[in-house]
């Protein structure tokens, strides 16, 4: 698979990532779905699923901002349930993608 | 025998408290807002304090301040008592192992007598100032109205205590417990701290919940922190080989930087409500703010020797800067 990212509506492969549904993952949640406009969340019991088409970033400031607190991003692997996509990760952002 | 199992999604009937409902509808809420929303008991009192005639046990005509909703003086860091507790126990975690840093590598006697010396005796009496904070902060919890404003107040009022109780550590691991005893004895008669004891105790009789905030939280806190704890122990010490006493106090900075995001969110949400209260909370300010500035030249001095005019001015100018952000009309 070649150009995913860059392809059309159909040639865009998804990327998604899943979060235990509870009080510390709903900021998560929040800002994803703030911060991707695309992203679409999915419940199960339990569990909270965001797909997005080619890219989805989680924003460490966009999480500090919803709970008012510092936010380290290693924290979201207390909740991360699975996970779909290249991840590329440093202190402020964590993103996923196919594109290379 | 068969036994078949199957997952069952059971939607709540609510997703949050109808007196959180009611501001962010019904969906599911954070803690802090389930904690503190609606949670001002605000009827059906049987008794009416003897102890303050005309007033009801809760009553928002206790300041002169007036706001529509008092359910809007949110705090920025979103503390309820669990959040808040994790938080501190994880500072007072770091502070213990600073403790043991400096303890086991004797840096405290590294430093020379005169230096200890002269520590302890620009330190030590701020315990008073803290335990004053303390009993200001209490105040404003009991007299002032809405769970989101008084809470925090309690909190404050919590960590002002263990700013005097690290205080008083530091007292212990720079000198004799003496130390503890010469600050109360300066507090009490050195000329140098009777202005700032004049104004904590003035303090003391404030009745306006929200006027004592301003004067302690703001006015005076702003300045005292920055003053002492910035400019004479994170530089001025810290050039001259004292950056133990730094390491000792760490928390203290920490503290007054995170709380004064809740301080000015209070006084910026109260301000932009009128013109009234934008008014009141300006004059309130001015006043505290000037006799602060006045209260602490003495103990500037103390501490910082020539370079305390040009310091304190920055700290006030600094100040100033943030009552104008936060809303209030200072040219």
């Amino acid at each position: 698979m070649q150009a995913d990212h860059t392809g059309t509506e159909a040639t865009r492969s998804k990327v998604f990532i899943a979060f235990q549904d509870n009080e510390e993952s709903r900021a998560v949640i929040e800002a994803v779905l703030a911060d991707n406009t695309e992203a679409t969340a999915a419940y199960a019991p339990g569990l909270v699923k965001i797909d997005c088409p080619g890219r989805l970033v989680i924003r460490r400031e966009s999480i500090e901002e919803i709970t008012g607190q510092p936010y380290n991003l290693q924290q979201i692997q207390i909740n991360l349930v699975t996970l779909s996509g290249h991840v590329n990760e440093d202190d402020d952002e964590f993103s996923l993608s196919w594109g290379r | 025998m068969n036994i078949e199992l199957q997952a069952r999604e059971i939607q709540p009937l609510r997703q949050t408290f109808d007196r959180v409902a009611t501001y962010t509808g019904d969906k599911p809420a954070s803690r802090y807002l389930e904690a503190t929303l609606g949670a001002q008991p605000t009827e059906q009192f049987h008794y009416r304090p003897t102890w303050e005639e005309g007033f009801e046990i809760y009553d928002t005509r206790r300041t002169a301040i007036q706001l529509k909703d008092w359910n809007a003086l949110r705090d920025p860091r979103q503390f309820y008592y669990a959040t808040w507790a994790m938080a501190r126990a994880r500072q007072q975690d770091a502070m213990e192992a600073n403790y043991q840093f400096v303890e086991s590598r004797g840096l405290a006697q590294k430093m020379s007598d005169a230096m200890r010396a002269q520590v302890c005796t620009v330190l030590m009496p701020l315990r008073h100032v803290a335990f004053g904070g303390n009993m200001n902060n209490c105040n404003i919890c009991s007299r002032g109205y809405g769970t989101p404003f008084t809470a925090p107040a309690m909190f404050h009022a919590m960590d002002q205590l263990g700013v005097a109780q690290y205080i008083t550590r530091l007292g212990l691991a720079l000198e004799e417990p003496g130390a503890l005893e010469a600050g109360k004895n300066d507090w009490l008669g050195a000329e140098a701290w009777q202005p700032l004891r004049e104004l904590v105790e003035d303090t003391f009789v404030l009745k306006d919940p929200v006027e004592l905030f301003v004067a302690q939280n703001l006015a005076l806190d702003g300045q005292l922190y920055p003053l002492v704890f910035g400019h004479y122990v994170d530089d001025h010490l810290a050039l001259k080989g004292g950056t133990a006493v730094a390491m000792l106090t760490s928390f203290i900075p920490e503290w007054h930087a995170e709380s004064n995001r809740w301080v000015d969110a209070v006084v910026k949400t109260a301000a932009s409500e009128s013109g009234h209260n934008q008014e009141l909370l300006t004059r309130w300010y001015r006043h505290w703010a000037d006799r602060a500035t006045a209260a602490l030249e003495p103990v500037a001095r103390l501490a910082l020797g020539d370079d305390a005019a040009p310091l304190q001015t920055e700290v006030r100018e600094g100040l100033d800067a943030r009552a104008r952000k936060a809303g209030l009309a200072i040219g």
